[in-house]
C-alpha cells in the first residue's frame, strides 16, 4: 500500500455507483490517470467541488500495491485546489465550449495511462490560464492549443515551407494527409487552396505570435479552424466530440 | 454467471443507474425469494409507468395527461418559469413550497464532452413559451455543477434580448454547517451570491 502525490488537471468525471465518481486527470508526473473519488456526489462532500473538470489540483492517491497507477483504480484521498479554472470559464459560453474541447483533446492525445506527458500537461495548463484570463478570442486559444498539442504528439503541421520536400514557402496548397503546406510539385490529390492570410494566422498560432493572431479577420479564423479540425481528425482515430459544439464568432 | 432467467434479470437490473453487479445480484435473489404477489405489484408498477406516464407538452415534466398537474393548475403564477434539468428537480423545488410559478424541464444539461448541445435539450420549446410576453421572470435552477452553470450561462445570454428578469438560484453554504468546513469553490460562490441584509 502506497501513497502518491501529484498535481493535475481534471479532464473528465464519470458517475460510479451511488455517490462516487471516476476522475480522469492529466498529471504533471504520471500523465493521464484515472482514480476513484469516494462520496463526492453527496452534498456534504468536502472535495466534490474540487474534482470537477477544469480544476487544477494537488492530489494524493492511494494504491493497493507498490506500482502507480497499478492494477485497479487508485483512490483519491486528499485534494487541494491550485487554480479553479471552471468558475471563470462557465460564465463565458464560448470559453467553456473551447475549454471542453481542450480537455477532450488532451485526454485523447495521451494514449497510455500512467505514461508521463509533461509537455502536453504544461500546454494544457497554459491554454486554460490564457482562456480564463480572456485575453484572446476563445476559438483562437483553442486552435493554438490544438496545433501545439499535435506538434507535441509528433504531428506538427507546416504552414510555411513544403511539408514534403522542404522547399521554402509560402506555398498556395494545403494538404491534411500531406502534413500541411505543400509546394506545387509535391501537392497530393485533394489539396486545398486556403487564403494566404489563413496560413499566416495558423503559423502565428503555432508559434505563439498573439499580436499577429489577434489582428486576424473573422473569415480567416473560420477557415483556419476548419483546417485545424480536419488536421486533428486525420491524426485521431475518432473525432473530438465536443469540437462540433465549440462556439465560434460569426 | 447464473443460468438463463436469473442471469437475464441480473443483467437487466445491472443496467439501472447506480446499480452495480453486486447490487443487481442482491436484488435478483431478493425478488426470487419474495412473495409472488409483491413481485406482481412491482411488475404492474413498471408496466403502468410506461403505459400511462407521458411528458407534459408544455413544460416537459412527467404527466398523466397531455399537460402536467402544475401546468393545468390555474392558481400557479404564469408569469414566472423555473427552469430545471429533470423532472426530479421539479419534485425537489415543490417540496420547498417557496415557488408558486411554473416549470420548464430541459431534459438534461449542455455537456459537450458527452456530445449534448443546446439543440438536444428542450430549449427551443422554452423560447416558444417566452415569445408571447406573458412570462416576465425566468429562474435558472439547473444543477450547481459545471454543466448546470454552463447551461444557465447559455440560457441567460439567449434570453437577454427579451428583456426578462433572469435569476439564478443562489448556491452557497449548507444550512447547519460550519463555515470552516466549506470547500473554497462553494465558499467563493457564496461570496458571489451574497445579499444585502436590510435590517
Ligand atoms: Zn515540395
Ligand atoms: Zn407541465
Amino acid at each position: 500500500m502506497s501513497l502518491y502525490r501529484d498535481e493535475g488537471v481534471v479532464l473528465r468525471t464519470q458517475k460510479l455507483g451511488e455517490a462516487d465518481r471516476i476522475i480522469t486527470l492529466l498529471t504533471r508526473q504520471h500523465g493521464r490517470i484515472r482514480a476513484v473519488a469516494r462520496g463526492v456526489r453527496r452534498t456534504k462532500s468536502k472535495f466534490g467541488a474540487r474534482v470537477e473538470p477544469f480544476g487544477h489540483v494537488d492530489v494524493q492517491f492511494f494504491v493497493k500495491g507498490s506500482d502507480f497507477p497499478g492494477r485497479g483504480l487508485p483512490a483519491i484521498t486528499q485534494v487541494e485546489t491550485l487554480a479553479a479554472f471552471g468558475a471563470p470559464l462557465v460564465s463565458d459560453y464560448a470559453a467553456y465550449t473551447a475549454g471542453t474541447a481542450m480537455l477532450e483533446t488532451a485526454e485523447r492525445l495521451t494514449d497510455h495511462e500512467g505514461e508521463p506527458a509533461l509537455q502536453q500537461y504544461l500546454l494544457l495548463i497554459g491554454a486554460l490560464r490564457t482562456l480564463a484570463a480572456r485575453a484572446h478570442e476563445p476559438a483562437l486559444v483553442l486552435d493554438a492549443f490544438l496545433l501545439r498539442s499535435l506538434a507535441v504528439a509528433g504531428y506538427a503541421p507546416s504552414f510555411g515551407d513544403c511539408a514534403r520536400c522542404g522547399l521554402d514557402g509560402p506555398h498556395r496548397f494545403f494538404s491534411v494527409p500531406g502534413g500541411g503546406a505543400v509546394c506545387g510539385d509535391c501537392r497530393p490529390a485533394g489539396s486545398v487552396v486556403p487564403s494566404p492570410e489563413t496560413l499566416d494566422l495558423l503559423g502565428a498560432l503555432l508559434t505563439g505570435d498573439w499580436a499577429g493572431a489577434d489582428a486576424s479577420e473573422t473569415r480567416y479564423r473560420r477557415e483556419g479552424s476548419g483546417l485545424v479540425a480536419a488536421y486533428l481528425q486525420w491524426h485521431l482515430e475518432r473525432g473530438i466530440r465536443s469540437l462540433r459544439l465549440v462556439e465560434r464568432s460569426s | 454467471m447464473y443460468e438463463g432467467a436469473v442471469q437475464d434479470l441480473i443483467d437487466e437490473l445491472g443496467r439501472l443507474p447506480g446499480v452495480g453487479p453486486k447490487s443487481a445480484q442482491r436484488i435478483a435473489f431478493h425478488l426470487l425469494a419474495a412473495d409472488p404477489a409483491d413481485v406482481r405489484r412491482l411488475v404492474n408498477a413498471l408496466v403502468e409507468v410506461k403505459d400511462k406516464v407521458r411528458f407534459c407538452t408544455v413544460c416537459g415534466n412527467v404527466a398523466e395527461a397531455d399537460q402536467c398537474r402544475i401546468c393545468l393548475d390555474p392558481r400557479r403564477d404564469p408569469s414566472v418559469i423555473c427552469v430545471v434539468e429533470e423532472s426530479k428537480d421539479v419534485v425537489a423545488v415543490e417540496k420547498t413550497r417557496e415557488f408558486r410559478g411554473r416549470y420548464h424541464v430541459l431534459g438534461g444539461a449542455i455537456s459537450p464532452i458527452e456530445g449534448v448541445g443546446p439543440d438536444d435539450l428542450r430549449i427551443r420549446e422554452l423560447m416558444t413559451r417566452l415569445a408571447d410576453g406573458e412570462v416576465t421572470e425566468l429562474i435558472l435552477a439547473t444543477d450547481p455543477n459545471l454543466e448546470g452553470e454552463a447551461t444557465a450561462t447559455y440560457l441567460a445570454r439567449l434570453c437577454k434580448p427579451m428583456g426578462l428578469k433572469v435569476t439564478r438560484l443562489a448556491s452557497g453554504l449548507p444550512v447547519g454547517g460550519d463555515l470552516e468546513y466549506a470547500d473554497e469553490v462553494t465558499l467563493g460562490r457564496a461570496f458571489e451570491g451574497r445579499r444585502l441584509l436590510d435590517v
